[in-house]
């Protein structure tokens, strides 16, 4: 008992403790920031409406019906969408949908971008919706990134965080964080609003607006003054390396301290 | 404490409780490896010496990242200078630390020392002195049932009660004056929108087509005129940003009494949380649920904006619209309740008179 109490302290211990918190925040940190790549968008011709209906009817139809009707409960009516809601939600891999949860996921895109052309003139072509942007309406380097922090405070820091970090939702759905989408996504998901997403349409925020908001949004990428961004996700974040690593290294300083030297 | 040294036969005193416990004594000591080895101590010597020398490299760093890191090009330049100085000095500390008790602990002399306690308490002559001094203070200030010189000690009570009571205002009175010079709390339950105002986009100040708005969408919205305020913008602006959305009306469940106060599904809700005033624009499209990121309170916006779970116990307060000669979105009303958390003469004060029932509206 006595010589359990001597020795229930290695002296290597608070080093141990220490690696070991450094190794769960860093696969903690590695868990979260997932990347998704998606391609730019490029220009389509009427003539793709054809194989696009193959497609479609190979890969979305069982979901969305032959018509791409939609079915109750199931999936919506993509009649009226537009090429613009599928480049988006085809390109960035959240369709075709691999599982039902709280909501789509971001994963790797299933197809080339010549297919999810192809899919979304199809789309386009059973009624009128937004189109795919041009480059140049999602040029970063053509927009005002000062007005656009301002639009993106006041529409989207909410949900999105001020510097586009993400943040939760309720019921397991979330915003995403926006570091690692593509211009022209950005863009097409402001203005279809893909599922919790709200639509900002452009007499909401202008086409010149929405690619203020990219510019600012590609601004970030020079990253912040005030240290590590943690995923600049808020308090939680912070919270947990405070209580973790902080925490944890004053425990450990202080057994270390009160440790007899061998 | 070593039960080699002395065991303690727990056996003898089998059945009945000892008068005193022994003394354990000290534990054994057990020399530690520095004292016997030389080599042992010359390494410890090296170790602390190496800890000083990571703290003297610490300063080196804080030093060389202050002047050789340029810090007036990009916002990534002057992180990176922060990391380093703050790096820096925690190196420079903690080596100093580190060191210090590694020395104490590993060099320093080891020997148990022992210090006797004294009694805690004091000898009888200093307690009588002690309560002699009490008493003696209490009959030189007159404040006691002693009588005497009457006239100058009531002065001097009177005098001092004064003080004891006013001295607290010299704290309170610029707390209380900071709150603010707005003491009417009437004006709390209205806010900027009148019958027939604009509205318009947050933050340029644009008026709104109904046709603008359309279904999914959600607009954040200020009164018109409001950037046109000289005084009290950010306050007035506190109090009556407003969240227009349009739903698909077949999902909008009309309340009773409110039949006319929404257009073709577009509802405009108050943004303030009911619950502590949090600004709620979490719209989520598609459950039409409206959350507050601060303590999770979501009010359901197809359903007149009831509370669906969290802390919040009213719906938010809607704004009643409607649609001008132009096609613009305009205001009927203020808002028929106060806006915002609850306060305690609230259900007083709502605008024209209506009930301020949790339902809302109804008169």
């Amino acid at each position: 008992m006595h010589s359990l109490a001597r020795h229930r302290y290695h002296r290597a211990a608070p080093v141990v403790l220490v690696l070991l918190l450094l190794g769960l925040i860093a696969g903690i940190a590695a868990a979260v920031s997932t990347a998704s790549s998606a391609n730019a968008a490029t220009t389509t011709s009427a003539d793709d409406v054809s194989e696009g209906q193959k497609l479609f009817a190979a890969n979305c139809a069982s979901c969305h019906g032959l018509g791409a009707e939609g079915q109750d409960g199931v999936a919506p009516s993509l009649i009226g969408v537009g090429a613009a809601a599928v480049d988006f939600q085809v390109g960035t891999g959240r369709m075709p949908m691999q599982a039902s949860g709280p909501q789509a996921i971001a994963k790797r895109t299933q197809f080339s971008q010549a297919e999810i052309s192809q899919l979304a003139a199809f789309v386009a072509s059973l009624g009128a919706g937004p189109a795919i942007p041009t480059a140049e309406q999602v040029d970063p380097a053509l927009g005002d990134a000062a007005n656009g922090m301002q639009l993106f405070r006041t529409n989207c820091a909410m949900c999105h965080g001020s510097v586009g970090g993400g943040g939760a939702l309720s019921q397991g759905k979330f915003a995403p964080n926006l570091w690692e989408t593509t211009p022209t996504h950005i863009y097409e998901a402001m203005l279809t609003g893909p599922q919790s997403m709200p639509v900002f349409n452009d007499a909401n925020i202008t086409s010149e607006g929405k690619r203020d908001i990219i510019s600012y949004l590609k601004a970030q990428d020079e990253g912040s003054p005030g240290g590590l961004r943690l995923g600049t996700i808020g308090p939680v974040a912070e919270g947990l390396w405070g209580w973790f690593l902080v925490l944890g290294l004053v425990v450990a300083s202080t057994v270390w301290i009160g440790a007899r030297s061998s | 404490m070593s039960t080699a040294d002395k065991p303690v036969d727990h056996e003898s005193t089998h059945g009945d409780v000892p008068d005193s416990f022994e003394d354990p004594g000290l534990p054994y000591h057990r020399p530690r490896r520095a004292d016997v080895d030389p080599k042992a101590a010359n390494k410890a010597e090296r170790q602390v010496a190496a800890l000083f020398g990571l703290s003297i490299l610490g300063t080196i760093l804080a030093l060389g990242a202050y002047f050789m890191i340029d810090m007036t090009g990009e916002i990534a330049s002057i992180r990176f200078a922060n990391m380093m100085i703050g790096l820096g000095i925690f190196l420079a500390m903690m080596g100093i630390g580190l060191g210090a008790i590694h020395w104490a602990k590993t060099l320093m002399r080891d020997h148990e020392m022992v210090e006797e306690r004294h009694a805690l308490r004091s000898s009888d002559e200093a307690r009588a002195g002690a309560i002699q001094n009490l008493q003696d203070g209490v009959e030189d200030s007159g404040l006691g049932s002693d009588g005497s010189g009457t006239s100058r000690r009531g002065l001097l009570k009177g005098s001092l009660i004064t003080a004891v009571l006013a001295a607290p205002l010299a704290l309170l009175v610029p707390q209380i004056g900071n709150m603010g010079g707005q003491w009417n709390t009437r004006e709390f339950a209205h806010t900027m929108w009148r019958q027939g105002m604009r509205l318009t986009r947050d933050p340029d100040g644009t008026p709104i087509k109904a046709a603008d708005v359309t279904i999914g969408s959600a607009f954040h919205v200020i009164p018109d005129g409001l950037n046109d305020l000289e005084h009290g913008k950010i306050e007035a602006k506190a109090k009556a940003v407003v969240l227009l959305i349009r739903l698909d009306p077949r999902d909008l469940k009309i309340q009773p009494g409110r039949e006319d106060w929404s257009f073709d599904g577009i509802v405009a809700y108050s943004k303030i949380c009911t619950h502590v005033g949090c600004p709620v624009a979490l719209y989520e499209q598609q459950t039409h649920h409206l959350l507050c990121p601060c303590h999770q309170s979501t009010f359901d916006v197809a359903d007149g904006a009831k509370v669906v779970f969290g802390p919040a116990k009213r719906p938010l307060p809607q704004l009643p619209i409607a649609i001008d000669d132009e096609g613009y979105i305009v205001a009927k009303s203020d808002f028929h309740e106060p806006i915002g958390s609850s306060y305690w003469t609230r259900l007083k004060n709502t605008s024209d008179g209506l009930s301020g029932d949790t339902e809302g509206g109804s008169h």
